[in-house]
C-alpha cells in the first residue's frame, strides 16, 4: 500500500491537472451551450495550439506560459474563421452534419500536423518543468500549481467576458433563444463565430500551461478529446460550473485509478465513467432536463 | 420491377470478380483485397448509419471482435477457419446488441450515440491491449498454413473472390433493405421516430436488429482482415483508423445507398494510394486528402457519389433511396 | 369503444390534465374542444402511448391500455395524426403512406399499391412522387390523415387536422373526415374550428385547464355558461345573457 503521503500527493496533482482538463472542456461545453454542436475538432485544435508554443518556443526560444500571449489570439482568430467560413456553411446547420464536418476537421488537422512535423513527440524543457512547490510535507508540480492558478483566473476572465461586454450579452442571448436574438438585431452567424472563437482561445491557455509538463504529437489532441467530452458530460452539456467541477473530478480518478491500475489500463476509468453517465444520466450531474 | 435493380449490383461483382485474372500485378491486388475489406466494414457502417441515421464512430468495436475471434480461435484453441469466421461474425453481431440494448433503451441518437460507440471500442482497445487472453501488446498470430480449410490460398486471387462474395453478401443485405418492411421501418425511424411509432413501428427492436446486422457486416470485414494479414494487435483491430475508413467511404460513397459503399472504398483508397505515390509517402497525406474529401462530400453532395450515378441514371432508386439529409 | 378515466399528467408540479374522463362511442365522431392551453394534446399524448400518465387508466376494447408503448396501441388499431405535422421528410408522399400500410402486409408492392389507393382517398393521388417537405400545408394535412388511415386504424385521433387551412380547404376536408366514420372508423378529434365541430360531432367534451367541464351534444356543450367562461373568460356568460336581453 502506498503511504498517505503519496497517495495525497497524486491526488493533489491529480485535481491540478484536473484543473487544466477543466480549461479545455471549458472551451467544448461553451461550444455547446451557444452552437448546440459537438465540436469533434477540439481535441486537434488543442493539439494545434500545443504545437504553436512547441514552434514559438523552438524556434524562437520563447517561454511556453508567455507565448500564450501571442497563442490565444491566433486561435482566436483561426477559430473565428473556422467556423463562420467552413463549419457553419458546410453543415447547413444540421446536427449529423455538423458532427461530420467537425470530425473531418479533425483528421485534416491531425494529418496536415503529421505531414508537418512526422509523428515524434516533441518537449519543451524549462527549468522549472521538474520544479517541484513544498507545502507543509507535500511536494507539488510546479506547472501545475501554475496550471490551476491560471485556469482560476481564465474562468474569472470568461465569466467576465459573458456578463459584462457586450458580445458576452450577445453570446449568452443567442444561447437562450436564437430567433429573438436575431430578431433584435444580432448577427448570429457572427455570434457563433465568436463563441467558437473563444472556446480555441482557451484552447491556447490550455496549450501553454500543458506544455512544459506534458508532450505533444498530432495524436495528442484525439488522447485528449474523449476525455473533455466525458467532463462535459459529467458536468452536463453546456454547463461552465459543470465543466470545472467534472475536470477536477476527472482528474482525480485519472490519478486514482493511475497509481492503483497502473498508467495503460487508467484511462479507462474515464472512458467507463462517459459511458455510464451518457446511458444512465445524460444530462450530468448540472445539466438541465430537456 | 425487382429484378432490375439487381442489375447494377450484378454488373458491379463480376468486374470487380474479373479484374484479378487480367494479370494485374501483386500489389495492385493486395490493394484491391483491402479495398474490398473496407468496403465490406463500410457496407455495415452503411446499414445503421446511412438507413438507421444512426452515425457510429466507434465500428471499430466490431471490427476487433471479428479480428480478434479469428485470431484467437485459431491460433489458441486451433478451431478451423471457417468455423472461427462464423463465430467471430456471430461474437460481432451479438457485441452490436449488446452495445445497442444499452445505448437505445437510453434513448441516445445523434452525437450522444456517436460518442458512446467511440468510447465501447476506446474501450475495448484498452482491454484488447492489456489482458493476456489477447496477447496483450504484442498481439496475435495466426499460423501461415495454406489450403481450402485454412482459408488462406497460395494463390491471392482466391482470397480476393473471397472477400469478394462477402462484399456480395453486403451487397444483397443492403438491396433487401431497399426492398423489405423492415429497410422501410428503418428509414421511416430515421426520418421520424414519433411518427414511426404511431404508425406501429417498433423503434428499439428494429434500431436493435439494424446494429445487430451492421456490427455483422462490419465483423466479417476485421475477421477477413485478420486472416489476410495473419497478424492482429489492439490498435489495427479497435484502432480509430477501422471506425474512420467505415463512415468515410459509406458517407463520400452514399450513404443509405446499395453501391454507395463500396464506390467510397474504390474511390477514397484509390485516392489514397495516389497520394501517397504523388507526394513520394509524406505521412498522414492520404487522410488529409480523405478528410477533405468528406468535408466537400457534406457540405456540397450530402448523397455522396452515387447520386452522380443516379444522375446518369445508372443506379435506380429503391425504397428508402433519399436520405435524411437531403430535405 | 375507448373510456378514458380519470387521466392526468404532472409536468414538474404543473397539473397539466387533473383527472380527464371521457368516453367514444363506437362508430361516432367525438370532438375534445377547449380554449388553447387546456391540455388536449397532452391528454391526446397519453391515448396514443406517447406520454405515460401520472394516474388514471385508458381503456379500449374493454382492455385496460394504460401501460402499452405507442407502438403496440397503433398495432391494436389507434392511430393518431400530430397538430404539428411529422413527414418523414426524406421519403416522398406514396413512401410516407407506404410506412403505415406495412401494417398488414410484408410485400414492398402491395405496400405501394394501397398507399396509391389512400392517397387518391384523400387527395394526393397526383402527388404520389413529390417529396414530403415539397407538399403545402393543406397537403401535409392530408398525408398525416393518410398515412393513419393505411394502418386500416378503428379508432382515428386527428389532432387538428383542419388548423391551418383555408375556408375552402376546410370545405373539402370535412365530407372527408365524415366519409372515414361511414367507413365503420371512430373517430376522436381535437378541433377549435367551431364550424367544423357543430357540423361533424356526435358528442363533444370540453377541457379547460386541464379538467373536464362538460360534455354533451355540440349545441347544448356551446350553449353551456361553463363553457363559455372557459373561452372568454369569467363573467362572459352573465354579460352575454344580459346583451342578448337588451337586443330583444
Amino acid at each position: 500500500m502506498y503511504s498517505p503521503e503519496i497517495v495525497i500527493e497524486a491526488l493533489l496533482n491529480g485535481l491540478m491537472l484536473g484543473a487544466i482538463y477543466a480549461l479545455i472542456a471549458l472551451g467544448l461545453t461553451l461550444i455547446y451551450g451557444v452552437l448546440h454542436i459537438v465540436n469533434f475538432a477540439h481535441g486537434a485544435l488543442l493539439t494545434v495550439a500545443m504545437f504553436a508554443v512547441w514552434v514559438l518556443s523552438a524556434r524562437f526560444g520563447m517561454d511556453p506560459y508567455l507565448s500564450i500571449a501571442i497563442v490565444a489570439p491566433l486561435m482566436f482568430a483561426f477559430g473565428y474563421v473556422l467556423q463562420r467560413f467552413i463549419i457553419g456553411p458546410a453543415s447547413h446547420g444540421k446536427d449529423n452534419s455538423i458532427l461530420l464536418v467537425t470530425l473531418g476537421l479533425s483528421i485534416i488537422i491531425e494529418n496536415a500536423l503529421l505531414a508537418g512535423f512526422q509523428s515524434d513527440t516533441r518537449t519543451i524543457n524549462t527549468d522549472y518543468s521538474f520544479r517541484v512547490v513544498e507545502i507543509g510535507p507535500l511536494l507539488l508540480s510546479f506547472p501545475r500549481v501554475v496550471g490551476l492558478g491560471v485556469t482560476v483566473l481564465t474562468t474569472l476572465l470568461l465569466w467576465l467576458v459573458l456578463n459584462r461586454t457586450d458580445t458576452g450579452k450577445a453570446i449568452r442571448a443567442v444561447a437562450k433563444e436564437k430567433l429573438g436574438a436575431s430578431l433584435v438585431g444580432i448577427s448570429v452567424p457572427h455570434v457563433y463565430a465568436m463563441t467558437f472563437a473563444i472556446g480555441c482561445a482557451c484552447l491556447a491557455v490550455a496549450a501553454g500551461l500543458l506544455m512544459p509538463s506534458f508532450y505533444v504529437s498530432p495524436k495528442t489532441g484525439a488522447a485528449f478529446v474523449l476525455v473533455a467530452f466525458t467532463i462535459v458530460v459529467l458536468g452536463g452539456m453546456g454547463s461552465v460550473p459543470g465543466a470545472l467541477i467534472g475536470g477536477l473530478l476527472i482528474g482525480l480518478v485519472e490519478a486514482a485509478s493511475g497509481l492503483f491500475f497502473g498508467d495503460s489500463l487508467g484511462q479507462i476509468g474515464i472512458f467507463l465513467i462517459f459511458i455510464v453517465v451518457l446511458l444512465f444520466k445524460p444530462t450530468g450531474l448540472f445539466g438541465v432536463q430537456q | 420491377m425487382t429484378g432490375r435493380g439487381l442489375l447494377p449490383v450484378a454488373a458491379a461483382v463480376a468486374v470487380l470478380a474479373v479484374i484479378p485474372f487480367l494479370g494485374i500485378s501483386g500489389s495492385l491486388l493486395n490493394l484491391m483485397i483491402f479495398m474490398m475489406i473496407i468496403a465490406l466494414a463500410a457496407q455495415g457502417w452503411n446499414v445503421l448509419g446511412g438507413y438507421g441515421g444512426l452515425s457510429s464512430f466507434g465500428h471499430a468495436a466490431f471490427f476487433g471482435v471479428g479480428a480478434y475471434a479469428m485470431a484467437i480461435l485459431q491460433a489458441r484453441y486451433g478451431l478451423n477457419a471457417w468455423l472461427a469466421l462464423v463465430i467471430g461474425i456471430a461474437l460481432g453481431a451479438l457485441f452490436g446488441a449488446f452495445i445497442g440494448f444499452l445505448s437505445f433503451r437510453s434513448g441516445l441518437k445523434g452525437s450522444y450515440f456517436a460518442l458512446v460507440t467511440l468510447a465501447f471500442a476506446e474501450v475495448a482497445r484498452i482491454l484488447a491491449n492489456s489482458a493476456n487472453f489477447t496477447g496483450g501488446a504484442a498481439g496475435t498470430i495466426l499460423n501461415l498454413q495454406s489450403g481450402v480449410a485454412f482459408l488462406q490460398f497460395a494463390d491471392r486471387r482466391v482470397f480476393l473472390l473471397v472477400v469478394l462474395a462477402f462484399v456480395a453478401i453486403g451487397l444483397l443485405a443492403t438491396w433487401w433493405l431497399e426492398h423489405s418492411r423492415f429497410g422501410a421501418y428503418l428509414v421511416a425511424l430515421r426520418e421520424n421516430d414519433q411518427a414511426a411509432q404511431a404508425l406501429g413501428v417498433d423503434v428499439f427492436t428494429v434500431k436493435l436488429k439494424a446494429i445487430a446486422l451492421s456490427a455483422a457486416l462490419t465483423a466479417a470485414s476485421g475477421c477477413l482482415y485478420a486472416q489476410d494479414y495473419l497478424f492482429v494487435d489492439a490498435n489495427i483491430a479497435f484502432g480509430s483508423w477501422i471506425s474512420i475508413e467505415a463512415l468515410f467511404a459509406a458517407i463520400v460513397g452514399g450513404a443509405g445507398t446499395v453501391l454507395g459503399p463500396l464506390i467510397g472504398a474504390i474511390v477514397l483508397l484509390g485516392l489514397g494510394e495516389l497520394t501517397k505515390g504523388l507526394s513520394g509517402g509524406i505521412p498522414g497525406l492520404d487522410l488529409l486528402v480523405f478528410g477533405v474529401i468528406l468535408v466537400l462530400c457534406v457540405a456540397f453532395s450530402p448523397n455522396g457519389l452515387v447520386t452522380l450515378l443516379r444522375r446518369l441514371g445508372i443506379e435506380r432508386r429503391g425504397f428508402p433511396a433519399k436520405t435524411a439529409k437531403e430535405a | 369503444m375507448l373510456r378514458v378515466e380519470k387521466l392526468t399528467k404532472r409536468f414538474s408540479g404543473l397539473l397539466a390534465v387533473d383527472a380527464a374522463s371521457l368516453s367514444v362511442e363506437q362508430g361516432s365522431i367525438t370532438g375534445l374542444i377547449g380554449p388553447n392551453g387546456a391540455g388536449k394534446t397532452t391528454l391526446f399524448a397519453m391515448i396514443a402511448g406517447f406520454l405515460a400518465s401520472d394516474g388514471g387508466a385508458v381503456i379500449y376494447e374493454d382492455k385496460d391500455i394504460t401501460g402499452l408503448k405507442p407502438h403496440v396501441r397503433a398495432r391494436d388499431g389507434i392511430a393518431r395524426t400530430f397538430q404539428i405535422v411529422q413527414p418523414f421528410e426524406g421519403l416522398d408522399v406514396q413512401q410516407n403512406i407506404a410506412v403505415g400500410a406495412y401494417m398488414h402486409t410484408a410485400s414492398q408492392a402491395e405496400a405501394m399499391r394501397q398507399a396509391a389507393e389512400i392517397a387518391q382517398r384523400v387527395g394526393l393521388g397526383g402527388e404520389l412522387a413529390k417529396a414530403s417537405s415539397g407538399l403545402t400545408v393543406a397537403g401535409r394535412k392530408r398525408l398525416e390523415l393518410a398515412r393513419a388511415l393505411a394502418t386500416r386504424p378503428r379508432l382515428l385521433l386527428l389532432d387538428e387536422v383542419l388548423a391551418g387551412l383555408n375556408p375552402s380547404e376546410i370545405r373539402d376536408v370535412i365530407p372527408m373526415i365524415r366519409a372515414i366514420r361511414d367507413q365503420g372508423i371512430t373517430i376522436l378529434m381535437i378541433e377549435h374550428i367551431m364550424q367544423a365541430v357543430m357540423n361533424l360531432c356526435d358528442r363533444v367534451f370540453v377541457l379547460s385547464q386541464g379538467k373536464m367541464i362538460a360534455e354533451g351534444e355540440p349545441a347544448a356543450v356551446c350553449a353551456d355558461p361553463n363553457v363559455i367562461e372557459a373561452y372568454l373568460g369569467h363573467g362572459a356568460a352573465a354579460r352575454l345573457k344580459l346583451e342578448s336581453a337588451a337586443d330583444a
